[in-house]
């Protein structure tokens, strides 16, 4: 079964009055199950936009969205997806091992086995030992993983990313990278991954969908065919060089005048 | 030297600092016989022992007897004084809080009735309900209204504002993301109300029930003083007044005694403060202005 | 000016019915005058006591102001010298927002004494030390209020101490100054008037309300209440007109 199936959709903000925005048009696209693919493009894209229609957080205005073969918010109301924004978003009044916790508490999991999910959860991202902290005494890379770990709690089969490692610094962002193709392979999640970077786009994607602003329509789908699994070494690749040459030039082609 | 040492020491030198300035001006006064010394100048306040007393006068003063001949000290006649007017403040305060909380939930809950109700909740602070006291307890006195009704509805009316604000913006104050993630869980409506938005909000209700606190102690008071009852503190701040030229320390100790109920009250809700919120929540709140409070509510 | 206007007229429009709901309401169910008197008789008591209730409400309004005036000024000179010495701050503020959680109200008893029953300075000084610590403690706030990052960029001109607390941190502290001042200046009149409680000369707001409720003569009493509040509005718009002027760069106005 198909993940994720877009056909012909729109997307309007505001629709009918003065401040209309055009924010999707004509998007078609499907993702099979244990994907990463990337969405990139110029700001205004409406990348993001995609992403939180997936999520049903917001309805589109014309078109079908289908996840696991279920409108978005049965998706959701299943549980299917896993967030994680740019921001960690954690609670600050929870300490880390209750962030994790969180969506299995709202689902009425039991105390002692949210508690042991959650502290796998946290040895899958290396914090164990953090787990009676609170948010603000770990670093910004530290408390990504830890919503990254949340995210995943609950096994959902699809990860929503949104521009996850945005805030991060170069050398954190590369091992974040390293960390959830692992987290990727070690749970077979289904991942869509909006982001700005073309190398974190190639290094990290089974496929890569570009857009063009304004409104935001997909131009162009590059396949990823670097060997898996990716490792340091797959960054100083010539496959990687001319993967890199050509997201960035399907993106050059769609910034308009 | 440790913060909080070093602001307690301050705090105590600000203390011991407004005292000496009290007994000096009182003894330059004595000395140059109540006027600035070398001049002829009159100073602003007298300072013979009726217009001010010695501060040992003042504190002695609360540990004998009330009245000539009776047995209960002065101290346990206004603690007691006190007690039945924090009686009236914290039944107001807990009637406003519970209105105000309410209103915050029902205004974050439906935007019809924000839209609706929340002109009606800003102009009510524009009713001086103090300077109306006199008015409604004459009314409620009339109306067989127990006075002490009264008296806490006054309290009540200052204490729901600050809440109702403070609340409302403590419920909204989550960033718009953690709403997403809520609502990526299928969150209900209440899962995301007492997981989410209350626990976001208490920085910012902490601040306004310390308002709250001691606008309803300043409403209680102001609501006895017309009040005819013989019971409250209001009452025998007056009572005292009257009698000051023959006892001047017995107004300013029943003074003192009324400015501790409001620190009390506040303390109060400080502690409680403490118990709940970690200690970097704390430093949050107290960044965290009572907003349009104070606005409306300290007198 | 346009969307201002559009942003009032709710307001003014739920003022007109209450008035009109108010009026009805007396007028339907025949409420007797000394229970709830209708908007029309206070009005007509306004003009057959005008001269009582004006003498009576610009005593009051000028010990407000007075009392506003030395108040503000006594607190802008503590909180600078809060901002300048870091003793004066870590003593003053806490003592400050201590004294600020105490009924201040409660001194009119001993003002009375010191300054004398009928006098104005009574009044004044109660007025002044209710105002005195909300304003002061916004102020220190808002001194302190300069970023990091500023004052770095003062040290890096090398600007002296001095420099820095008029050229950073009191440009920073005006629009703490002018939210204290809304808040002193609607503080002022409630406390002038409450202060009149305590007792004062006859011919002030708080002992006309309160002689005229005890009569049972609610019109004159609430026409004292209506034009007190006239008087507030006035310093209040006053203040928010000054602040207009003197910091047009504020957000806070820019939105408005």
């Amino acid at each position: 079964m198909t993940a994720l199936r877009m056909s012909g959709v729109d997307k309007v903000f505001n629709e009918g009055s003065d401040g209309e925005v055009a924010a999707l048009r004509n998007i078609d696209l499907s993702v099979e199950p244990g994907e990463f693919v990337s969405l990139i493009g110029p700001s205004g894209c409406g990348k993001s936009t995609l992403l939180r229609l997936v999520g049903d957080l917001l309805p589109p205005s014309r078109g079908e969205v289908t996840v696991n073969g279920k409108p978005p918010q049965q998706a959701r109301i299943d549980r299917d997806y896993g967030m994680v924004f740019q921001s960690a978003t954690l609670l600050e009044w929870r300490k880390i091992l209750g962030n994790v916790a969180l969506p299995l508490e709202i689902m009425g999991v039991d105390e002692a086995e949210r508690t042991r999910r959650a502290r796998e959860m946290l040895e899958l991202v290396q914090l164990e030992q953090f787990a009676d902290h609170y948010p603000w005494q770990l670093s910004g890379g530290m408390q990504q993983r830890v919503s990254i770990a949340r995210a995943l709690s609950f096994s959902p089969a699809i990860l929503l990313m949104d521009e996850p490692f945005g805030a991060l610094d170069e050398m954190t962002r590369e091992r974040m990278q390293m960390e959830l193709l692992r987290i990727w392979a070690e749970t077979n999640t289904t991942i869509m991954f909006v982001t700005h970077s073309i190398p974190e786009a190639v290094f990290l994607s089974t496929r890569v969908v570009i857009m063009s602003p304004r409104p935001g329509e997909i131009t162009e789908i590059v396949d990823i065919d670097l060997s898996q699994p990716r490792v340091f070494e797959t960054r100083e690749d010539q496959r990687f060089f001319a993967l890199l040459t050509q997201v960035r030039e399907g993106l050059r082609a769609v910034e308009k005048p | 030297m440790s913060r909080t040492l070093r602001s307690t020491l301050s705090f105590v030198g600000i203390l011991l600092f407004l005292a000496v300035l009290w007994e000096g001006y009182k003894w330059m006064g004595q000395t140059t016989g109540g006027t600035w010394p070398l001049t002829d100048v009159n100073l602003p306040i007298r300072t013979n022992e009726r217009s001010m007393p010695h501060l040992w006068d003042i504190l002695a003063a609360l540990f004998r007897p009330a009245r000539r001949g009776g047995d209960s000290i002065l101290l346990i006649v206004l603690l007691e004084a006190a007690l039945f007017t924090f009686r009236s403040a914290f039944l107001g305060f807990l009637v406003g809080g519970a209105i105000g909380f309410s209103l915050g939930v029902l205004f974050i809950r439906s935007h019809i009735a924000e839209r609706g109700l929340m002109p009606y909740v800003v102009a009510s602070q524009t009713v001086p309900i103090l300077a109306i006291a006199p008015i409604l307890v004459v009314w409620a006195g009339r109306a067989n209204i127990p006075k002490w009704i009264v008296v806490g509805v006054i309290s009540a009316y200052l204490a729901f504002f600050p809440i109702a604000i403070n609340t409302l913006r403590g419920l909204r104050s989550p960033e718009a993301t953690a709403s997403e993630l809520m609502r990526s869980y299928a969150a209900s409506p209440n899962q995301v109300l007492w997981k989410l938005q209350v626990p976001a909000a208490l920085p910012y209700l902490f601040p306004a029930l310390k308002v709250a606190a001691t606008a309803s102690v300043i409403g209680a008071i102001v609501g006895e003083l017309p009040a005819s009852m013989p019971d409250g503190m209001g009452r025998a701040i007056l009572n005292f007044a009257a009698a000051f030229s023959a006892a001047p320390e017995k107004l300013f100790a029943s003074i003192l005694v009324a400015a501790l109920i409001g620190i009390v009250f506040v303390g109060l809700v400080a502690g409680v403060e403490r118990l709940v919120l970690p200690a970097s929540r704390r430093v949050q709140a107290d960044r965290i202005e009572a907003g349009s409070v104070l606005e409306n509510a300290t007198a | 000016m346009r969307s201002r206007l559009r942003g009032w007229l709710p307001a003014a429009g739920l003022f007109v019915v209450g008035l009109v709901v108010w009026e009805g309401f007396v007028r339907v169910f025949d409420i007797k005058g000394f229970i709830l008197p209708a908007p029309t008789a206070i009005v007509a008591t306004f003009f057959n006591e005008t001269s009582e209730l004006i003498s009576a409400g610009v005593g009051t309004f000028l010990s407000a102001l007075g009392g506003l005036v030395v108040g503000t000024m006594a607190a802008i000179v503590t909180a600078f010298a809060a901002a300048r010495w870091s003793f004066v701050r870590e003593g003053a503020l806490p003592f400050a927002i201590a004294a600020n959680s105490t009924p201040i109200i409660v001194l009119a008893p001993i003002a009375n004494s010191w300054f004398g029953i009928t006098s104005a300075a009574g009044s004044i000084f109660v007025v002044a030390v209710l105002v005195f610590f909300p304003v002061m403690i916004n102020l220190v706030r808002g001194l302190m209020s300069a970023t990091p990052s500023q004052i770095e960029l003062m040290n890096s001109y090398a600007a002296p101490r001095r420099t820095q607390l008029w050229k950073l941190q009191f440009p920073t502290a005006q629009p703490y100054l002018f939210s204290a001042l809304k808040i002193a200046a609607a503080l002022s009149l409630i406390g002038a008037i409450v202060k009149e409680f305590f007792g004062g000369s006859q011919d002030r707001l708080g002992q006309y309300i309160t002689t005229k409720a005890g009569l049972l003569q609610f019109e004159e009493a609430w026409a004292a209440i209506v034009l007190a509040s006239a008087f507030g509005i006035v310093l209040y718009a006053f203040v928010a007109w000054m602040e207009r002027r003197v910091i047009p760069w504020h957000v806070s106005i820019r939105q408005t």
